[in-house]
Parts: C-alpha cells; sequence; structure tokens
C-alpha cells in the first residue's frame, strides 16, 4: 500500500501542472493544436488514476484548456468526483470546472443534488461558499426545486459571507423554479434590513432585478425602499434602489411626487457621478411632474455632456435621449451642443448623438438638420458609421408617417443622392423607401417617375461592381416604379431602352426578374401612345427592340428571369403578328396591367378577423387515431403490440438482403445515364459551360463620389425652400400687420412666437399620403408585440397574497431513502413519492375553480346585457342569478361564518372580496377590490376597474357612492355628499384602467353595502349620449383585514395573554380538500398560517385598526361520519 | 445583471473568461473574437462604453471595458446595472488582483488562470455584484488561500518540490517573459461611486 502510494507520487513527479500546461502551450506555437491533443490524452489518463490529487490536477488543466475553447464536457463524470473531494482545495477545482461547463443538458448533474446539499450543510463556511458559487453558474430546474429549502436555511446563517451568497444565488433559484418564489419571499423581505450591509445590498440587488421584470407585484415594498433611500449611504444600494423607483413610478404615479425631494436632495448633495446620474434618470422616468424639474436634470445633463470625461458624456447623451420622449422642447434648445458631438472622434458618442436627432427634428429644421447629415455621410470614413448615418436619415425621414417632410421632391432627391454611396448595405432601405414614397404620395409621382428613370439611365455607374455593391438594389425600386408608372414617363423609349441593354443581366437575379416586367408595362403604355397617333411603324419597331432584346434575358441562369423573360417574349412575338395583319392591340395589352396597386399595411393579414362560425382549432376530418397515446398506458402496450404484429405481418429483412438490395440498386444508378450522381459536385458543372466566368470582368475603382449627371442635387432644394418659407412669412406677417391693426397688440407677444412654430409651414405641394389597407372589421389588438417565451414571465407572481401551505418548499430527504431498511424510515419516502402528485392535483384544481369563476362572471355579463335588451324576460333571468347567486353563497357562507359569530355583530353579506364584477352593462364593466390601508387606520381604499366594453369612446366618468352611517366615500375638500368624484381617465374601445377610492370606516366590525352609479359620456360618431350605470360595494369584515405573517412564538404569546375574546362554529358539509380550503381562507380574508400539524392550523390576521384576530381551524374527521370543519376564532379588541 | 467577464490581451488572447449564461465553446471563442475586435478599433481616451448591439442578444446589453497596460478588462452587462457603478468594479476587480498577485501583470493571469477565477468569484457571483469592498475581498481570498495551505501540508510537498524543482530550469523563465510581462500599473482612477 505504502509502496503504491510513493509510486503515486513519483508519477505524479512527470505529470504536468497547470503551469506546466499553459508554459508548454507556449513553447509550442507552431504546433499548439496537436500539442493540447497530446496534453488531452495525458489529462485522460490522469483521470483514470485513483488519487484525486491527480484527478483535480487534471480538471484544473482542463479548465484552462476550456478557456481556450475546448470542449471539455466529456469529463463532467470526473469533475463531479472532484467536486466531491473532501479537501477544500480539490473541491474548489471542481466547482471551478463545474461552473465553467455544466448547464440544463448535462446529463450527470442530477448526481450533484446531494453532494451540493452536503457542501451546503458544511460546517466550514468556504466549503458552503464554493458549493454557492458553483450553483450560481450551473443551477437546473431539478436542482433548484431540491436545493430551494437548503438554500432558503442558509439566508439566516450566521455569517454574514454566506447570507449574502445564498440571498444572490436565490435569485437564479427563482428562475429556474419560480414556485419557490412566494414561499421565499418573506425572508428575502427580511434581509432588506440585515444588521450587515453586504447582505442588504444583495438582497436590494434581487428584488431589483425581479422587480425589474414585473415591477407591479413589487409596488407594496415601496415604503421600504423609500426607507432605505433615506436612510442608506452605500452608492451601491442607492443606485439599485433608484433604478427600481424608476420602474415603479409608471405604475404609481404619487410615487414620483413622493421621489421627487428626496431625489433633487441627493442632486444637489451628492459628489459620486454614478448616483446622480442615476437620480436624473429616475427622475426623467416619473415624467408626471412639471417642466422645472425637468429643466433642472437637462441643466445637470449640459453639465455632464460638456464635461470633458467622455464617459459622462455619453451617459448626458443617452439619459438626454430620455428627457426627449416626454419633453422635447427641452431638450431641442440644446440642438447646437448635440450636433457639435456629431464630430466628437468617439463613434459611440457620435451615434447617441443621432439618436438624439431622431427626436428633434420638426418640419422646420429637417432640411437643415439632413443636410448636415448628408455633409457627415460624404466625411464618413468605414461603412459601419456610415450605414448607421444612411439608416438614421431614412429614419428621421420617414418617422410617424413622413410627419415632418414638407417637400417630397427634396426627400426624393435625398434618396437619390444617398444612392452615390459605394458599398453601402442598406441599398434596399433606400429601394424601400422610394418605392413606399412613390405609391404613398400620389402627387409626388411625376417627379419620382423621372429621377427613377435617370437612375435606371445611369445605371451602369450604380451597378458598377455588384459583387460587394448593395446599393444595386435601388435599381429594383426604379424599375418598378418607372414601369408601374409608365405614364408620366416622358420619354419611355429611351427607359425602356436602358432597361434592355446588356450590362443589365450582370445584376442580381431578382431585380433582373422586376426589370423583365416592368419592361413589359413600358412596352405597353408606349405602344398605346403610338397607336393612338397612328405612328404604326413605331409600334413595330419597338416590338422588333423587344423582339431582338429579350432572348438575353431568356438564356438567364435565374428561374424566375428565365420563366418571365420566355413568357413574354412569345407574347411579344404574337402581338408582332397582329401587328402585321394591322390589328390594333394596345388596348389589350396595357389591360393586363390595368387597375392601381394599393399599399396593404404589414399585420393586414394578422387582423383578419375569424368569421363567426369559424373554429380554427376544430377537425375537419375525423382526427386520426393517436398512436403516441398508446405508449401511455402501459398495461394494454403488450396486448396492442401483438395485435399489431398479427395484422402487419410483414416480412422481416435481415441485413443480407438490404446489401444485396443496395448493391442492385448501385448497379442500377450506375447503368441510367440520366441518374445525377452526388458528386461530382454541381459547381464543377457550372464551370463547363461557357459562361459568365469567361467573360473579363473590370473593376473601375471610382475614388470620387459619383456625380450622376442630371441629377438634381438636393442642397437647391433647401435654398428654394427658404425662399418658399421666406415668402409666405412675409405674407403672414402682412396678414398679421393687419390683424394687429385690429386687434390693437393684445396678442403681440404671442405673434412674433407664431410665425416660428411649425404649423405655419405648409407643404410645398398637396400631399396626399395614402393609408395603409387593413382589412375590414379588422380586430384592434396589439398583442402580437408580445414575446410568448419570455423567461420571467414565470416570476410574474403575486407576493401579496398569503402563503398557501401547499406552496411550501419541499423539504427533500435523501433520495436512497427510498429504498426501505426498516419500518421507520418507510414513512417519509411514501409520502414524499405521493406528495408531487398531490400538488399537481390540487394545481389543476385551481386551475379549474378559477375557470368555473369566470365562467360564472361570464354568465353574469351576459345575463345583464340581455336585461337590458329584453324586459320581458327579466324576471326569469333574475331568478336564475339568484339561484346561482345563491349557491355561491352557500360556498362563501361556510368559510365566511366564523367571522361573522365573531364580530357578532354582522349579519350576513357575500364577502368575496377578490375582483369581482358588480355591475356590468353592454357599455362597460367594474370590478373592485377592497384593501385595508397601511397608513390609515379607518379607511380603506377601494381598486376599481372599469372595462370600456363598448365600441365608443368613455369620458367623463363620474363614481359616487351613496354613504351610510358607517361607511363613506373621501370626497376632496369642499365637495358635498352628494357630489361624484371624477375618474382621472378616459377610456378608449376595449380598454380598462383602474382607479382607487379610499372610504373611511367609523367600525370595523359592520359588514356595509353600499349602492353607487357611475356616470358617464359614451362618445361616438353618432354623437354623445349620458349613461348611468348602478352597482354596489360589499365591505365585509374581511376586507378590514390585512395579511400579516406571524411567527409562532408570537402568536403563542398572545394567546397565553388571555386578553382575546373567544367563540367557535362548526361548519357541515364541506367538501374541498383541507389544504385547498385554508389557502381559501387566506386569500379571500387575507389570513395567514402560523403553523399546521396535519388537519388542524392556526392562522393570524390583523385588522386596519391593529387588532389581532387570530383563527384555529381543525379538520374534524369521525370514523362513521363524512369530514367535519371545525372553526374558532378568538378576537381581542385593543391592544 | 452581468453577462460576461472577458479578460484578453492586446491580441486577442483569452486570460479570462467567464459567461453567467451557457454557451457551448465555439460561441463563446466567437464573442470573445468579435469583442476583441469591437474593443481593439478604438482609441484611448474616448468613452468606455461600447453598444454591442446584437452580439450578446439584444440592444439591452452593453460593454464597459477598460485597458490596463496588455490586458482588456471587458463586463458585458445589461441596463440594470450602473454604467459608472460597474466601471468602478472593474477598477476594484483589477485593484484586488493587484493586491493579491503583489503588482500584478499579464503573466500572473496567464499562469493562475484559476486564482483570477477566484478572486472574480469574491466579486460577481451569478452575474450580480456580491460585493465591492476591496478590502473585504482581499480578506476573503487570503483566508481561502490559507486554508488551502494548511490543507496542503505533507502530501502538498512533493509537488511543492517538483515545481520548484522545474522552475530551477532557469533558461526557460527569460524565454516566457518576451511578452507582456509589464505591470500592469493600477493607475489610481478618479471614482464614480
Amino acid at each position: 500500500m505504502a509502496l503504491k502510494m510513493v509510486k503515486g507520487s513519483i508519477d505524479r513527479m512527470f505529470d504536468k501542472n497547470l503551469q506546466d500546461l499553459v508554459r508548454g502551450i507556449r513553447n509550442h506555437k507552431e504546433d499548439e493544436a496537436k500539442y493540447i491533443s497530446q496534453c488531452i490524452d495525458e489529462i485522460k489518463q490522469e483521470l483514470k488514476q485513483d488519487n484525486i490529487a491527480v484527478k483535480s490536477n487534471a480538471v484544473c488543466k482542463l479548465t484552462y484548456l476550456q478557456m481556450l475553447g475546448y470542449d471539455i464536457s466529456w469529463a463532467a463524470f470526473n469533475i463531479i468526483e472532484v467536486m466531491s473531494a473532501s479537501k477544500f482545495t480539490f473541491k474548489r477545482i471542481g466547482y471551478l470546472a463545474a461552473s465553467q461547463c455544466f448547464h440544463e443538458g448535462t446529463d450527470v448533474i442530477m448526481l450533484t443534488t446531494n453532494q451540493i446539499r452536503k457542501d451546503l450543510s458544511s460546517p466550514n463556511q468556504y466549503d458552503t461558499g464554493v458549493a454557492l458559487t458553483g450553483l450560481s453558474c450551473f443551477v437546473t430546474p431539478d436542482l433548484a426545486r431540491d436545493l430551494a429549502n437548503d438554500i432558503m436555511t442558509l439566508m439566516s446563517h450566521t455569517k454574514p459571507y454566506i447570507r449574502k451568497k445564498a440571498v444572490l444565488i436565490m435569485y437564479k433559484v427563482f428562475l429556474k423554479y419560480p414556485e419557490s418564489l412566494r414561499p421565499a419571499f418573506p425572508r428575502l423581505k427580511e434581509k432588506l434590513e440585515d444588521p450587515d450591509p453586504g447582505v442588504q445590498s444583495a438582497a436590494v440587488n434581487v428584488i431589483c432585478e425581479l422587480a425589474r421584470r414585473n415591477p407591479k407585484n413589487y409596488l407594496s415594498l415601496a415604503p421600504l425602499f423609500f426607507k432605505l433611500m433615506t436612510s442608506s449611504t452605500n452608492n451601491w444600494v442607492l443606485i439599485k434602489i433608484i433604478k427600481l423607483f424608476g420602474a415603479l413610478t409608471p405604475l404609481e404615479p404619487r410615487l414620483g411626487k413622493k421621489l421627487i425631494e428626496p431625489l433633487t436632495n441627493l442632486i444637489h448633495s451628492t459628489s459620486a457621478m454614478s448616483l446622480l446620474y442615476e437620480c436624473v434618470n429616475t427622475v426623467i422616468a416619473c415624467n408626471k411632474h412639471g417642466l422645472s424639474f425637468s429643466q433642472l436634470c437637462v441643466q445637470k445633463l449640459r453639465i455632464l455632456i460638456e464635461d470633458s470625461d467622455q464617459n459622462l458624456k455619453y451617459l448626458g447623451l443617452l439619459a438626454m435621449s430620455k428627457i426627449l420622449k416626454t419633453h422635447p422642447k427641452s431638450v431641442q434648445s440644446h440642438k447646437d451642443l448635440i450636433l457639435q458631438c456629431l464630430d466628437d472622434k468617439d463613434e459611440s458618442i457620435r451615434l447617441r448623438a443621432l439618436d438624439l436627432l431622431y427626436g428633434m427634428v420638426s418640419k422646420k429644421n429637417l432640411m437643415e438638420i439632413v443636410k448636415k447629415l448628408m455633409i457627415h455621410v460624404d466625411k464618413a470614413e468605414g461603412t459601419t458609421y456610415r450605414d448607421e448615418l444612411l439608416t438614421k436619415i431614412i429614419d428621421i425621414c420617414s418617422q410617424s408617417n413622413y410627419q415632418y417632410i414638407t417637400n417630397f421632391e427634396w426627400y426624393i432627391s435625398i434618396l437619390v443622392e444617398l444612392t452615390r454611396l459605394e458599398g453601402t448595405r442598406h441599398g434596399h432601405l433606400i429601394a424601400a423607401q422610394m418605392l413606399d414614397v412613390a405609391i404613398r404620395v400620389k402627387a409626388i409621382r411625376k417627379f419620382a417617375v423621372s429621377q427613377m428613370a435617370m437612375l435606371l439611365d445611369n445605371a451602369h455607374l450604380i451597378a458598377s461592381n455588384t459583387q460587394r455593391n448593395g446599393i444595386c438594389e435601388v435599381l429594383y425600386a426604379a424599375a418598378w416604379i418607372c414601369g408601374e408608372f409608365s405614364e408620366h414617363l416622358e420619354e419611355a423609349n429611351q427607359t425602356l431602352e436602358a432597361m434592355l441593354r446588356p450590362k443589365v443581366t450582370t445584376l442580381p437575379g431578382h431585380i433582373q426578374a422586376v426589370y423583365v416586367q416592368n419592361m413589359v408595362k413600358l412596352y405597353a403604355s408606349i405602344l398605346q401612345q403610338k397607336e393612338q397617333s397612328g405612328e404604326k411603324e413605331a409600334a413595330q419597331e419597338i416590338t422588333q427592340l423587344m423582339i431582338e432584346r429579350l432572348p438575353q434575358f431568356v438564356q438567364s441562369a435565374d428561374l424566375e428571369v428565365q420563366e418571365r423573360a420566355s413568357c413574354i417574349l412569345q407574347l411579344i412575338k404574337y402581338i408582332q403578328k397582329l401587328q402585321i395583319k394591322e390589328v390594333p392591340v394596345a388596348e389589350e395589352v396595357i389591360a393586363l396591367f390595368a387597375g392601381e396597386l394599393n399599399p396593404v399595411a404589414p399585420k393586414a393579414q394578422k387582423k383578419v378577423p375569424v368569421p363567426e362560425g369559424l373554429d380554427l382549432d376544430a377537425w375537419i376530418n375525423e382526427p386520426p387515431s393517436d398512436s403516441e397515446s398508446e405508449d401511455e398506458k402501459p398495461k394494454t402496450i403488450f396486448h396492442d403490440e401483438e395485435q399489431r404484429h398479427s395484422r402487419h405481418r410483414q416480412p422481416e429483412i435481415d441485413e443480407e438482403e438490404l446489401a444485396r438490395r443496395r448493391e442492385a440498386r448501385k448497379q442500377e444508378q450506375a447503368n441510367n445515364p440520366f441518374y445525377i450522381k452526388s458528386s461530382p459536385s454541381p459547381q464543377k458543372r457550372y464551370q463547363d459551360t461557357p459562361g459568365v466566368e469567361h467573360i473579363p470582368v473590370v473593376q473601375i475603382d471610382l475614388s470620387v463620389p459619383l456625380k450622376v449627371p442630371g441629377m438634381p442635387m438636393s442642397d437647391q432644394y433647401v435654398k428654394l425652400e427658404e425662399e418658399r418659407r421666406h415668402k409666405q412669412k412675409l405674407e403672414k406677417d402682412k396678414k398679421k400687420k393687419k390683424q394687429k391693426k385690429e386687434k390693437r397688440g393684445k396678442h403681440h407677444r404671442h405673434n412674433s412666437l407664431h410665425t416660428e412654430s411649425e404649423e405655419d409651414i405648409t407643404p410645398a405641394h398637396h400631399v396626399d399620403i395614402i393609408t395603409e389597407e387593413m382589412p375590414e372589421n379588422a380586430l384592434p389588438s396589439d398583442e402580437d408585440d408580445k414575446d410568448p417565451n419570455d423567461p420571467y414571465k414565470a416570476l410574474d407572481i403575486d407576493l401579496d397574497k398569503p402563503l398557501a401551505d401547499s406552496e411550501k418548499l419541499p423539504v427533500q430527504r435523501h433520495r436512497n431513502a427510498e429504498t426501505l431498511k426498516s419500518p421507520d424510515s418507510e414513512a417519509p419516502p411514501v409520502e414524499k413519492s405521493k406528495k408531487p402528485k398531490k400538488k399537481e392535483k390540487k394545481h389543476r384544481e385551481k386551475e379549474r375553480d378559477k375557470g368555473k369563476k369566470k365562467e360564472k362572471e361570464k354568465k353574469v355579463v351576459e345575463e345583464e346585457e340581455e336585461k337590458k335588451k329584453s324586459s320581458k324576460h327579466k324576471k326569469k333571468k333574475h331568478k336564475k342569478e339568484k339561484e346561482e347567486k345563491s349557491k355561491d353563497k352557500k360556498k362563501s357562507k361556510k368559510k365566511h361564518h366564523s367571522e361573522e359569530e365573531a364580530t357578532e355583530s354582522v349579519q350576513n353579506g357575500t364577502l368575496d372580496d377578490e375582483p369581482l364584477p358588480v355591475s356590468s352593462c353592454a357599455l362597460a364593466a367594474l370590478t373592485y377590490d377592497i384593501q385595508g390601508n397601511l397608513q390609515n387606520d379607518s379607511q380603506v381604499t377601494v381598486s376599481v376597474i372599469f372595462e370600456n366594453k363598448s365600441t365608443s369612446f368613455l369620458k367623463s366618468m363620474e363614481l359616487n357612492v351613496l354613504d351610510s352611517l358607517n361607511t363613506k366615500m373621501l370626497r376632496p375638500e369642499g365637495s358635498s355628499v352628494h357630489d361624484g368624484i371624477p375618474v382621472p381617465f378616459q377610456l378608449p374601445p376595449g380598454i380598462s384602467n383602474e382607479a382607487q377610492f379610499v372610504f373611511t370606516l367609523q367600525s370595523i366590525v359592520m359588514a356595509q353595502k353600499l349602492k353607487g352609479t357611475l356616470s358617464f359620456i359614451v362618445k361616438n360618431d353618432e354623437g354623445s349620449t349620458h349613461e348611468k350605470l348602478d352597482f354596489k360595494l360589499h365591505f365585509s369584515c374581511a376586507s378590514y383585514l390585512i395579511t400579516t405573517p406571524c411567527y409562532s412564538d408570537a402568536f403563542a404569546k398572545l394567546l397565553e395573554s388571555g386578553d382575546l375574546h373567544m367563540s367557535s362554529i362548526k361548519v357541515d358539509g364541506i367538501s374541498i380538500s383541507f389544504q385547498h380550503l385554508l389557502a381559501k381562507i387566506c386569500f379571500h380574508h387575507h389570513f395567514s398560517v402560523v403553523e399546521r400539524v396535519d388537519s388542524c392550523a392556526s392562522m393570524y390576521s390583523r385588522s386596519i385598526q391593529g387588532h389581532h384576530v387570530c383563527l384555529l381551524v381543525k379538520k374534524v374527521t369521525f370514523s362513521i361520519l363524512l369530514e367535519r370543519g371545525k372553526y374558532s376564532c378568538l378576537k381581542c379588541p385593543g391592544t | 445583471m452581468i453577462n460576461a467577464v472577458l479578460v484578453f490581451n492586446n491580441h486577442g488572447k483569452p486570460r479570462l473568461v467567464r459567461f453567467y449564461q451557457h454557451l457551448a465553446e465555439e460561441v463563446q471563442q466567437q464573442l470573445i473574437r468579435e469583442t476583441f475586435h469591437l474593443v481593439l478599433k478604438r482609441d484611448e481616451h474616448i468613452c468606455n462604453f461600447l453598444e454591442c448591439g446584437s452580439l450578446f442578444g439584444g440592444a439591452d446589453y452593453k460593454l464597459i471595458y477598460r485597458h490596463y497596460a496588455t490586458l482588456y478588462f471587458v463586463f458585458c452587462v445589461d441596463s440594470s446595472e450602473s454604467e459608472l457603478g460597474i466601471l468602478d468594479l472593474i477598477q476594484v476587480f483589477v485593484e484586488t488582483l493587484d493586491k493579491c498577485f503583489e503588482n500584478v501583470c499579464e503573466l500572473d493571469l496567464i499562469f493562475h488562470m484559476d486564482k483570477v477565477h477566484y478572486v472574480l468569484q469574491e466579486v460577481v457571483i451569478g452575474g450580480m455584484v456580491l460585493e465591492t469592498n476591496m478590502n473585504e475581498i482581499v480578506a476573503q481570498v487570503e483566508a481561502q488561500s490559507k486554508l488551502e495551505k494548511a490543507e496542503g501540508g505533507l502530501s502538498a510537498a512533493p509537488s511543492r518540490a517538483v515545481s520548484a524543482v522545474k522552475n530551477i530550469n532557469l533558461p526557460e523563465i527569460p524565454r516566457n517573459i518576451n511578452i507582456g510581462d509589464i505591470n500592469i500599473k493600477v493607475p489610481s482612477l478618479s471614482q464614480f461611486m
């Protein structure tokens, strides 16, 4: 044995360690790959040894090779071996390698669960730390589920070093196993107030990351974060919190108001630029406030942009672009600064400045800005930045449906000028713009066609070297425009000849195809023109020209071109025959292209509504028998298989037979002259044919920017435009002077401002932008923008909801516990194996329950709708509804009885305060939810969701409630009890929005029903009408409770104190499971489970006035009797 | 979230590669190459932020880098991180390396990639910032290497002896120093935090 060990260490003398490996690689620069493959062979040998030190050395080397790009996943099992070493040194190496190469697809990863659990609970904090670090990189859904509970325990570890790591890793666990979020959240929240700043920072980090994806679930944490923000001095924490507020404020406008003061203070006081910058950013996010404050931001940003530090300059511009969205005016005044940034030597900064320009253009300055950009285009070196400029110019001009373009002739000439760019990738962009403008702006077609004809004429310049030139795409647009709008063409003959030049055949196939197609359009219009003027010979000449030149396209290698060309050639030959017989043909030829093409919106196809009665999911034919489902029924599989065998009885083909057949087939193929063999490669065959390759291609290198003769310079338009505007201005001034005389300087200041405003700039000629067509009855939904597989969607979980017992994290035992050894160990595995099933079931139940509720809601709505239509059936319907309700009541009563008893004065009431439609009609629906107010002990907040179900616009909504003695709606000061509260928004069709109303109450032991009315104005095309909608608000006692978690020891103390009143009640006939029942109580009545033992649970809640409400729920099962639930309730006013 | 931490030298040779999402090795190498080309083009004294377009999956990601002597330190982060904060974090990371290796130079990173990883693990974990206080980071790193030494004891002696013997082979050492032996002079930069 000892000898073996000695031998082992002697062997190790010759093993390479990491340093040797690195040195070796550096010394073998020439044959690095060979050397490394040698090393990998050595490593494989080392991994086979028993010595863990040798193994870990090998794994360490593998980690290095992984960095160089070598796949090391084959060593996954060895890595796990090293991870499970007892020594920290080796363990660390193992975990490092695992964190570099393990992922969800690594199959051996499931072997690590127990090892990791062991390391997590190790007494050595660094073992734990290393395991956590590793886990953060390769946690899988399975690992997350199995280890969530262990990591959660570590969040309360004594060492802050472990606590902060555990907190951070929880985020990764949430991502992989979203079910763990709710149970772990309370503890995560606790960590926000951890004494150790590192742990606190980690918790803030995790919550911010969560809230960034689903901000609305974290609104309730705002007060806590507010406290942290005003107390913390750690800039990292502050930055995170401030960023978080930036995400929350859009959801809660009131938050923005509260934030302004502390943020302003920070902006003024902090010396840390990073913090200042984030403050400014968040202020921008809460854009609800007035101009003066964003002015402060802009000023601060200007200081940043003017700073010599390029980083600050960049960030300043970045933030500026955010302001631009909300306060474009305040940014526009800094145009000088931004244009200056365009000349910066730093590309990042130039790009940011370009972004800003996009938002800064107006009708007035568009030409000027684009002119500057065109200068930059000429100067720009390197294609990437120039391409960026090009796209920006097009973006700027085409934004919001060409809103800022006053002169489309100018725009067309800009586009034509852009075609001079060599080597740009964005030829298709320019082409798309040309097409779009020419199609949608009717007035410009004549001009566009003349320009495009010129482009076609000079096509040889544009398409000089097609291989690496994307700009030839514009010829596609040019050819199409000239063809489609050929009636505007002045010298159609010339254009047609240009299109028929032999050079055209060097263009890409799809462009040639468009050429061919549009030639015919041109030809048709020329033909018509000639026939009308009686020039028969000229008409025949043009036909002859076509017949002479078209064959060059017929020979094209591109199928599309070939097909179109040969088709058209035959057509024209036929026309020629007719022409010789002197038959007029022009009318018929032109009929080929009759009708106008209209632009269609890109989303049009999607928006076609499904006709009524058409079910797209229904089978047209009988569905084919599902063969796969057989696999799920293991019992019948053998039986089935037997049957199948007997049915098909296919002769078994043995290997020999197969080989024989293959041989025969090969023979056959070899003898078949028409069989195209896979080799030699098809490209070779092309080379054999005499073709394009033999034509010498001379590349013309033009260093001077191209000047296409006869092309208009866009600059002249700028001048013209200036003159035109000047004239307009003069005219207006004259008019104004007249007005002034009449009005005597009343609007003196206004006038001078007004002449500058952009409304006054009228377009050069009448611009008629045709909107894109949409199908009839298009649906207004915009859902198509949402990404269905967003990984963060799963974390959209309501965290304020109390934890149901079923949601507790699974406490896993060792997997091998399943192999039974003694009767004692029998119990846990059985339970475990049951658990997942149960869970699933429950989940399904919940879903079904939800479904039912929805259905019910729908029914009520439908009924109400019908009610309006036909009052005849009213009574019947009422009965039905009542039945429904009473059913509902039965259910809820069972659950609510307890409180009713306890509070004694409560009589009755459906207490469901989950959002439910209280009232709805054909036009609008209301749903509401009552929440206790944390700040004020005699107020509750009712959130009402208004939904507009009609197709008209709802506005001037006013909500009024008939106050009772006990419950009153909080109205603004000075208004009487009969005044309604205006709802602070209007509702477009199909939209819903939420408003909150505060109610004050005297006593919280009294259930209330308040009647109310919502009045609103319905506005549609026909006019507007005033409508009313009655509703009832049910305030149950449970709605005055606030979910408060309570620890079991505190709960015990409370019970011991003896100042609780007590009463109890039995409820029979509950059919739902106990867990389900608890979940329902938690959900509907704001209780939280303190402790649960089998079929008995203690629950706790607190009223808004601070009363403790304790609840003991017990399930009593008798041997013969059915299940029985027993509630007891304790209540204590005071304390 | 931090998506990746990359360290490579002026020639694009990777010295530390840490992706916080799993990517196949070829993709990793491709990203390193492209990042290197993006960063290489940029002069000194221009801003340290770089929009990487679709390179790392979306406009939300940004490259934040610093250049020290022969090495580029590049962090790829999304919009939830403060740009200036990350710049400071890179500085903290480099200063920590400087302390742990005593005047760090590229060679230290070349031969002790594992140790550099261990330092990084005390700064960033799973893409989230763990600690920004340099003293705390150094303390944790040192405590762990102490633990390693204590464990080493007798069993590690032979290997140490071996590496000592190997290092005696003096003529090899100068050959290795021919590139990048310049210390990373960690400048004391103005802090944003």
